[in-house]
């Protein structure tokens, strides 16, 4: 009981520096996250009851941008640094939006009757949402790729690092693979 | 002030969520990362319950900034769900895309009316 086990630790897992540094920066990114979202709702408050614009809003260019930034980090791998995921998508991106606010609002509209804005605003967002990440995520694969697709010596050279070298290390789960193959000219 | 505890309840609620989201995956098993993304709806889940809580319990105004704006907006997250579906409808899986939405909000809306029921709010 009295020893402070220093080997309260389960398993040899990750080393425990960078795993802290990731943690370190998932919770700067969440606090600049946060506030900007409150910082946006400060601006623009939305009145009590009406169509929660604000967080609509904040909630839809966050999910433009996760698009963007997956597709930079995880698909193509153009960023590489460990720590700009860790921060800028779970953390800033992640604090920004919500989804406990989005939920918290309709069950609020609910509870008020007020049914049909209820409703418009869930299936709203969710739609939006969808639509934007789908849009950050496109784009940003369709300029990364410069028009590989079907058209392999257009190798649209927008911004000079468009390189063939790139193009094989955008996979980290295999299973990204199957849908990335078409972008990819082989 | 507000704003700072803000600061403060962003600065937890997100490694909440990542560490959230690794345990659920751990538990999962590898590999399976993309076939339902349990991490992102069990933060989601609970931070919408613990949201629920605070707006049934009426909680003063700091505490609000820190715990429902900064905690739980934080835990929560909507670009990650958002992300996590696309990548289930663009890998053939668009049953699960269309479940995780819809358990998503069910639950989420859910885990609100439980709070504040426990809460003893929405009266």
């Amino acid at each position: 009981m009295s020893e402070q086990a220093p080997e309260e630790l389960p398993e040899p897992g990750p080393p425990a520096a960078p795993q802290a540094r990731v943690l370190g920066a998932v919770a700067a990114g969440g606090a600049l996250g946060a506030l900007a979202r409150y910082g946006a709702l400060a601006l623009w408050p939305t009145a009590h009851g009406g169509f929660p614009w604000t967080v609509f809003v904040v909630n839809v260019s966050g999910c433009a941008l996760i698009g963007v930034l997956m597709v930079l980090t995880v698909e193509r791998g153009r960023v590489t640094h460990p720590l700009v995921r860790p921060f800028l998508g779970v953390g800033v991106l992640g604090g920004f939006t919500t989804f406990s606010t989005y939920a918290a609002d309709v069950s609020g509209l609910l509870v008020r009757q007020e049914l049909v804005a209820a409703v418009a605003y869930m299936v709203a967002t969710v739609l939006a949402a969808l639509a934007a990440v789908w849009a950050g995520a496109a784009a940003t694969r369709r300029l990364l790729d410069g028009g590989v697709r079907g058209a392999r010596g257009v190798r649209g050279a927008r911004d000079g690092d468009v390189r063939e070298a790139h193009d094989g290390r955008d996979v980290r789960d295999g299973d990204v693979r199957g849908v990335r193959d078409e972008g990819r000219a082989g | 002030m507000n704003w700072l505890l803000v600061v403060v309840g962003g600065a937890v609620g997100a490694p909440l969520r990542y560490l959230t989201d690794r345990a659920v995956q751990a538990h999962q098993g590898h590999g399976v990362a993309y076939v339902f993304p349990w991490g992102t709806f069990t933060a989601n889940a609970a931070g919408s319950l613990l949201l629920g809580v605070l707006t049934g319990a009426a909680v003063s105004s700091p505490a609000h900034a820190l715990l429902a704006t900064g905690l739980c907006g934080a835990l929560t997250t909507y670009s990650t769900f958002s992300y996590e579906t696309l990548r289930l409808a663009e890998t053939g899986r668009a049953f699960l895309a269309a479940a995780n939405v819809v358990a998503s909000l069910l639950v989420g809306l859910g885990a609100v009316f439980l709070g504040a029921e426990l809460a003893g709010g929405f009266g």
